[in-house]
C-alpha cells in the first residue's frame, strides 16, 4: 500500500461521540472484518464504491450520457448499473446535478489530510477534544496512519485510534506509542459465533486487547449490543470476566445500542443485506449488561 | 449526514423539550401570575389615545415642542387607569390591564380599517371592541388626519426613495415607531429622580442667555425632563395610594402586609434610590413604564446588565439574612411577567411584514463583563437562568454574556437551558462587542458598560442613542444589478442603469455595476433616514428618555437631537450569504468554468427556474456557499462584507457623528425574501433569503466547525453585531458530556472572534407536528433571528423558515 495515500470516506467535524472533547474523525475505508450489522457498510471494501440514493435522483440522465461504458439505465426504479460493463471510473458522480450518484472513498495523501486536521485547532484547544482515526479499520493502513499519528503528536494533537484490533502484534505496538487512546471494538467472545458474524476469528483481537494492556496503552471497550447476536447473558459474563482480569488502569466500556440506520446505506450501495435475528436491545437487555458489566466492577456506560 | 426523524408521538420530554415541566420550580403565587399572563389574549386599549388627543386639542401651540410632549406625558400619568393583580409584587401596567397595548397616533394613527384588521386576523391578533374602534373613529382619528410623524415623513421622501422602499431594497425602522435601542446603566440605581431632578436644576441655573444662542431651547428642553420626573413620580405615587386603599380592605393578613410594602415601595421609588431589592426592581420597571408610555420606541426599554445591577442590594440583603435566594427568585420571577404582559405596539403597512411578532424586544444581558473589567457573573445571575427556564415565556428575551473571564459553570447552566428548546438565552461574546464599541469611539469604562439589546445590536448602556434605521435588502441590490435598475418583480426601474448584465465580460465588471448600485440605494436610505431624524428631534422629542441617557441632563438636549454622549445610525444587512452565493455562482459557472452562459441563467432565474431544474441542482449542488469553510465562497463572502462597510461605515448621521454596518435580519429575510424573484444560487422566487450572517439555508453541510470557520472569516469587530443561527436537534445534546461540548463549540467561536450565537433545539419531526397540531404545541418557542417567538404566532413562511435551517443532526 501507497505510503503517502489512503482511501478515505468520510472526515466529520464537531465529532462528540468518538473519544474526549470536540474532534475531526477521519475514516480510511477498508476493513478485515464484515460485520453483518455494520452500520457503515461503504467502510468495509478498500475499493471506492458508487452509492446512488434514489429520492435525489430527477432522471436527469447526466449520469447516462457521462457513462463511457454503457454501464447505466434508466428505469422506473431509477438509475441501475450494470455492474459487468462498470469499471468504477467515477466519471458519473461530478456529472450529476443533484448529487444522487456519489462515490465512497477518496484517495488523499497524508500531507492534505494533515492540513484538514490542524485547520480543526481551535476546536481541539477549546475542548481537549482532537483527531479520532476510524474505519473501516485504521490498522489496515498502519503506514499513513502511524505517518499521521507522528505529525499529530509533533503537533500536540490529542489521537484517538478507533480499531477492533484485527492486527499483526507488530503493528498495534507500533501504533500503540503513537496514539493517545484507544476505543476497541470487542464484538463476541465466541470464536464461532465471532466468524459467523464478522468473518474472522476473535483470537487475535482478544490477544492485542492483552498485548495494549501490557503496554500500558489507555484504551476504552465499545461493545456493540445487537440482541439476538451478543446480549445474551453468557457471552456478556465471559466479555466481563475477561474485561476484568485485565492489567488496565481505566477499566471503561461502553456499550453501543444497534440500530439498524445502515439499511439505507446498504440501498444506496446496492449491496444485499441480512438483519434477521439482530434487534435493537431492548431497556431490559441493556439493563442486564449493564449490571453485569458493573457486577466485574468496570466503569460502564452506554453510549460513547 | 445522517438525519434522525423523530416521531412525533414521542413525548416531548424524551426529545429534550421539557414543554411539559415548564412550571416546575415555581411557586404558586408565580404559576398564578404566569398563568394569566400566558393566557390573556392582547387588546388594543385607546385610553392613551383618548388622553392624548384631548390634551392635543387644548394644548397645541400653547408650549415648546418638549414641554408639550412632557406635559402630554404628565396628562397620561395622572389619569390612566391603574392597575394592580392580585398576587402581584411588582406591580404597574403601562395599559389599563395586562397585555392591553395603548396606541401611539401622534407617530401613527391606526385606521378603523387598520384597528379591524388588527382585531380579527388569526396572527397577532390584538383585539378591541366595535364600541372602542367607534370611539376612535370619532374622537382620535380625525384630529390626527394630516398631524401624524408618519403622514409628515412620507410628504416628504424623494420619489427615488420611494420607489426603491416600495420595492423592498429597504425598510425604515422610524417611518411609524419612534427610534428606541434604549438600554439603562446603573445610575438608576443610585440615583433618585429627584436627584435627577437637582440635576436639572442645576443645569437650568447655568445657562448663559447672553452667548449662547441655544439656550432658549436647551431651557425649555431641561423644564420638559423636569416635568417627566414629575409624572413618573406622580404615577407611582398613584400605585401607592391605591395598594395603601386596597390593603385597608384586604381580609387577608398576608396579602394586607404585602400591599402596604408595595404601598411603601411605590412611594420611596422611583422618587429615591432604590434600597432594597425590591425597590431596585420597581424603580427599574417604573423607568421602562415611563419611556414605553411616553414614546415607545422599537425594542422597548432594556435594563442592560440587570444581574450586575441587582448583585450588590441582593448580597447585602442575603447576607443580612433579611431577603432569601427564594424572595429574591420570586420578585424577579414577578418581573419577568411584567415584561411579558407588555406586547409591542401593532405595525401596519411594510413594517408590519417584515416584523409580524408580540416581541417588543426587551434584552436581559446575563453575565458579561463589569466596568472594571472583571467577571460579572453573580448568583443573580444562576437565578435569572432559572427563572428562564422555569417561567419559559415570550419575553423578556435573555443573552448570557461569555468572556474569556466568565466561569464554565455559568456558560454550562447557560446552555442547559438552550437544551430545552425555548429558543434563548442567546449567546455574546464581551471580548470582541468591548472591541466594536472601541472602534466607534467609546472609552473602554462606557464599551464595557455596554452590550447588546433587541437582537444582536451593540450599544453604550445609558448613555447612547444607537438607531437602527433599517435594513437593507442587499440580494435584492444584486438582482436590481442583473437587471440594469429594473425591479423584475414589477417591471419599475428602480435604481440607476449600471449596464445589461448580459453583456458583462467579467466577474470584475459585474461586481463593480454591483458596488455601484449598493452605493446609491445606500445614499437613498441614508438621505431619508437622516430627514426623519430630525423629524423626531423637533415633533417627537422623549424629554423622560433624555433624563435617564447621559448625558442629554448636562448637554440640555434631546435623545433623539444628539443629547446622549454617544449617537449612532445602524443600516442592518440582510442576506449576505444570498448574495455571496449567487455572486460564488455566476463567478463559479460563467465566468470561470463555463459550465453554464450568463444569458441562460438569466433567463432560468428571471423564469424562476422553470424548466430548469437540472441546471438549478447543478447550482445547488456543484458550487462553493457561504459556511463550508471554503476559500473561494468565503473569500466572496469577506469582499461583500468589507463592502458593505465601504458603503456605510462612516455616512455623517444628523448628530455629528456618524452610520455603521451591523449585519441583523430579524425576521426581515422572510419579507426581503417575498419581494424577491429566484436568485443566481438556485433560491426560487419568494423563498426568504439568508439571515444575519448565517449561511443559506441547506447549503452548509460541512458541520458547525465549518460554519464558524467561515463567519469568522469576516472581522467581525467592524460591524455593530453579526447573527448566527445554528440549529441542534435534542439528540446532540441529551447528555451532561455534550452540553460541555457544546459549550466548548461556543468558546471556540468566540476564541476566533464571533459577535453572537444562538441555538435552535428542535426537531423536524417536532415542527411538523407543531404545524399540524398548533394546539399541542403552544408554548413551543422557537428561536428567529435575534429573539424567541411562538412557533404557533409564526405565519407559514416563518415556520418554513425554522424548519428548513439546517439540521445539525449527528456528524
Amino acid at each position: 500500500m501507497n505510503l503517502h495515500k489512503s482511501i478515505i470516506f468520510d472526515i466529520k467535524r464537531y465529532a462528540i461521540n468518538d473519544g474526549p472533547g470536540i474532534r475531526l474523525t477521519v475514516f480510511f475505508k477498508g476493513c478485515y472484518l464484515n460485520c453483518q450489522w455494520c452500520h457503515n457498510p461503504e467502510s468495509i471494501s478498500p475499493q471506492m464504491e458508487k452509492m446512488y440514493t434514489k429520492q435525489k435522483c430527477i432522471g436527469a440522465k447526466a449520469c447516462i450520457e457521462a457513462c463511457p461504458n454503457d454501464a447505466l439505465m434508466l428505469t422506473p426504479d431509477g438509475i441501475k448499473t450494470n455492474k459487468e460493463l462498470c469499471k468504477l471510473c467515477g466519471l458519473c458522480a461530478p456529472a450529476c446535478p443533484t448529487k444522487a450518484i456519489e462515490i465512497s472513498g477518496e484517495s488523499m495523501d497524508y500531507e492534505s489530510i494533515l492540513k484538514i486536521i490542524e485547520s480543526e485547532a481551535v476546536f481541539f484547544d477549546q475542548s481537549g477534544g482532537g483527531v479520532t482515526f476510524s474505519g473501516g479499520e485504521p490498522l489496515m493502513h498502519s503506514n499513513i496512519l502511524l505517518t499521521l499519528l507522528k505529525e499529530c503528536g509533533q503537533k500536540y494533537i490529542h489521537r484517538v485510534v478507533d480499531t477492533c484490533l484485527f492486527a499483526s502484534k507488530e503493528v498495534v505496538e507500533s501504533v500503540a506509542k503513537e496514539t493517545d487512546l484507544f476505543l476497541v471494538d470487542l464484538k463476541h467472545m465466541n470464536d464461532e459465533k465471532h466468524k459467523q458474524y464478522t468473518g474472522v476469528s476473535n483470537v487475535k483481537i482478544l490477544e492485542n486487547i492483552r498485548l495494549l494492556a501490557q503496554l500500558n496503552a489507555d484504551f476504552i471497550i465499545r461493545i456493540p449490543l445487537i440482541e439476538g447476536v451478543n446480549t445474551d447473558t453468557d457471552n456478556l459474563q465471559k466479555s466481563a470476566l475477561f474485561l476484568s482480569q485485565l492489567n488496565w488502569e481505566r477499566k471503561e466500556v461502553n456499550l453501543l445500542p444497534y440500530h439498524d440506520t445502515g439499511k439505507n446505506k446498504h440501498i444506496k450501495l446496492g449491496s444485499t443485506y441480512n438483519y434477521d435475528g439482530m434487534n435493537e436491545p431492548s431497556a431490559q437487555c441493556i439493563e442486564n449488561a449493564i449490571n453485569i458489566f458493573e457486577s466485574y466492577k468496570l466503569n460502564v456506560s452506554v453510549g460513547g | 449526514m445522517n438525519t434522525t426523524q423523530t416521531s412525533p408521538e414521542r413525548s416531548p420530554y424524551s426529545e429534550g423539550n421539557y414543554y411539559s415541566e415548564a412550571q416546575k420550580g415555581m411557586n404558586e403565587r408565580i404559576k398564578r401570575l404566569r398563568e394569566l399572563s400566558v393566557n390573556t389574549e392582547p387588546s388594543l386599549s385607546i385610553e392613551r389615545a383618548l388622553i392624548e388627543t384631548e390634551f392635543y386639542k387644548n394644548n397645541y401651540g400653547k408650549y415648546s415642542i418638549p414641554v408639550l410632549r412632557a406635559l402630554n406625558y404628565l396628562e397620561i400619568c395622572k389619569q390612566k387607569t391603574i392597575y394592580i393583580g392580585d398576587d402581584e409584587l411588582i406591580v404597574a401596567e403601562r395599559g389599563p390591564k395586562p397585555k392591553a397595548v395603548p396606541t401611539f397616533p401622534e407617530l401613527t394613527c391606526h385606521s378603523v380599517d387598520d384597528l379591524n384588521v388588527l382585531n380579527t386576523r388569526e396572527l397577532q391578533r390584538y383585539t378591541i371592541s366595535q364600541d372602542d374602534i367607534d370611539t376612535y373613529a370619532k374622537e382620535v382619528i380625525p384630529y390626527w388626519e394630516g398631524r401624524t410623524q408618519r403622514e409628515r415623513i412620507f410628504n416628504h421622501v424623494p420619489k427615488e426613495w420611494k420607489v426603491a422602499y416600495e420595492a423592498g431594497l429597504f425598510t425604515e425602522f422610524m417611518e411609524q415607531r419612534a427610534p428606541g435601542h434604549t438600554t439603562l446603566d446603573g445610575k438608576i440605581y443610585r440615583l433618585g429622580l429627584n436627584d435627577f431632578k437637582k440635576q436639572i436644576q442645576s443645569e437650568i441655573e447655568k445657562l448663559d442667555f447672553l452667548n449662547d444662542s441655544e439656550a432658549t431651547d436647551r431651557l425649555e428642553q431641561l423644564k420638559a425632563m423636569d416635568i417627566s420626573c414629575d409624572a413618573t413620580i406622580i404615577f407611582a405615587q398613584r400605585h401607592s395610594d391605591m395598594a395603601e386603599k386596597m390593603a385597608e380592605t384586604e381580609a387577608d393578613a398576608k396579602r394586607k402586609a404585602e400591599l402596604m410594602k408595595i404601598a411603601e415601595v411605590c412611594n420611596w421609588v422611583p422618587a429615591n434610590a432604590p434600597r432594597t431589592f425590591w425597590e431596585a426592581i420597581q424603580m427599574y420597571w417604573f423607568i421602562h413604564l415611563g419611556t414605553v408610555t411616553e414614546l415607545n420606541g422599537w425594542d422597548a426599554m432594556n435594563p442592560g446588565h440587570f444581574d450586575q445591577h441587582l448583585a450588590p442590594f441582593f448580597e447585602k440583603e442575603n447576607k443580612e439574612q433579611s431577603l432569601s435566594r427564594d424572595e429574591a427568585k420570586e420578585l424577579l420571577s414577578c418581573f419577568w411577567i411584567k415584561v411579558n404582559n407588555h406586547p409591542a405596539p401593532p405595525k401596519v403597512g411594510i413594517t408590519a411584514r417584515e416584523s409580524g411578532t408580540y416581541n417588543d424586544f426587551t434584552n436581559i444581558n446575563i453575565g458579561g463583563l463589569k466596568a472594571d473589567g472583571s467577571d460579572g457573573v453573580s448568583e443573580v445571575s444562576y437565578i435569572m437562568l432559572e427563572i428562564i427556564e422555569e417561567l419559559h415565556i415570550l419575553q423578556p428575551g435573555s443573552s448570557i454574556h461569555i468572556s474569556a473571564k466568565t466561569p464554565d459553570r455559568f456558560l454550562k447552566e447557560g446552555c442547559k437551558v438552550i437544551r430545552q428548546g425555548h429558543g434563548y438565552p442567546s449567546i455574546f461574546n464581551p471580548d470582541i462587542y468591548i472591541q466594536e464599541l472601541l472602534r466607534q469611539g467609546k472609552t473602554l469604562k462606557d464599551a464595557r458598560e455596554g452590550g447588546c439589546s433587541g437582537c444582536i445590536e451593540v450599544g453604550a448602556f445609558g448613555k447612547e442613542a444607537y438607531l437602527l434605521t433599517g435594513y437593507l435588502n442587499v440580494p435584492k441590490i444584486l438582482e436590481v444589478t442583473l437587471n440594469n435598475g429594473i425591479d423584475p418583480v414589477t417591471g419599475k426601474q428602480v435604481s440607476i442603469e449600471t449596464g445589461d448584465a448580459k453583456s458583462f465580460k467579467s466577474y470584475e465588471e459585474l461586481y463593480s455595476a454591483f458596488i455601484q448600485q449598493l452605493n446609491y440605494i445606500v445614499d437613498q436610505k441614508v438621505r431619508v433616514s437622516n430627514y426623519i431624524d430630525q423629524m423626531f428631534a423637533k415633533y417627537a422629542p422623549a424629554p423622560f428618555l433624555s433624563v435617564v441617557t447621559d448625558d442629554c441632563i448636562s448637554k440640555g438636549k434631546d435623545y433623539y437631537n444628539g443629547g446622549p454622549r454617544y449617537n449612532t445610525n445602524y443600516i442592518q444587512c440582510t442576506g449576505l450569504a444570498t448574495v455571496t452565493d449567487s455572486l460564488s455562482t455566476i463567478k463559479h459557472h460563467v465566468f470561470e468554468k463555463n459550465t453554464i452562459n450568463m444569458v441562460s441563467l438569466l433567463n432560468a432565474v428571471s423564469n424562476n427556474f422553470a424548466g430548469e431544474e437540472i441546471l438549478r441542482q447543478t447550482i445547488v449542488n456543484n458550487t462553493p456557499f457561504f459556511g463550508n469553510d471554503n476559500a473561494y465562497a468565503d473569500e466572496i463572502a469577506v469582499g461583500v462584507y468589507n463592502d458593505l462597510l465601504a458603503a456605510i461605515d462612516g455616512k455623517p448621521n444628523t448628530k455629528g457623528e456618524q452610520f455603521y454596518l451591523n449585519m441583523l435580519s430579524t425576521t426581515c429575510h422572510v419579507y426581503f425574501g417575498k419581494v424577491m424573484g429566484a436568485t443566481p444560487n438556485g433560491r426560487l422566487a419568494g423563498k426568504s433569503i439568508s439571515d444575519g450572517t448565517s449561511p443559506s439555508h441547506g447549503s452548509d453541510s460541512n458541520g458547525p466547525p465549518a460554519v464558524i470557520k467561515s463567519l469568522t472569516k469576516l472581522d467581525q469587530t467592524l460591524s455593530g453585531g453579526t447573527l448566527l443561527n445554528l440549529r441542534f436537534l435534542p439528540s446532540l445534546l441529551k447528555r451532561n458530556q455534550d452540553i460541555t461540548k457544546l459549550s466548548q463549540l461556543v468558546r471556540s467561536y468566540f476564541a476566533l472572534g464571533g459577535h453572537h450565537v444562538q441555538f435552535n433545539i428542535v426537531d423536524s419531526a417536532t415542527l411538523y407536528a407543531a404545524q399540524k397540531h398548533p394546539e399541542e404545541y403552544k408554548d413551543l418557542l422557537v428561536r428567529m433571528a435575534g429573539y424567541s417567538d411562538y412557533f404557533n404566532d409564526m405565519n407559514e413562511d416563518l415556520q418554513q423558515e425554522v424548519i428548513d435551517r439546517t439540521e445539525n443532526e449527528s456528524f
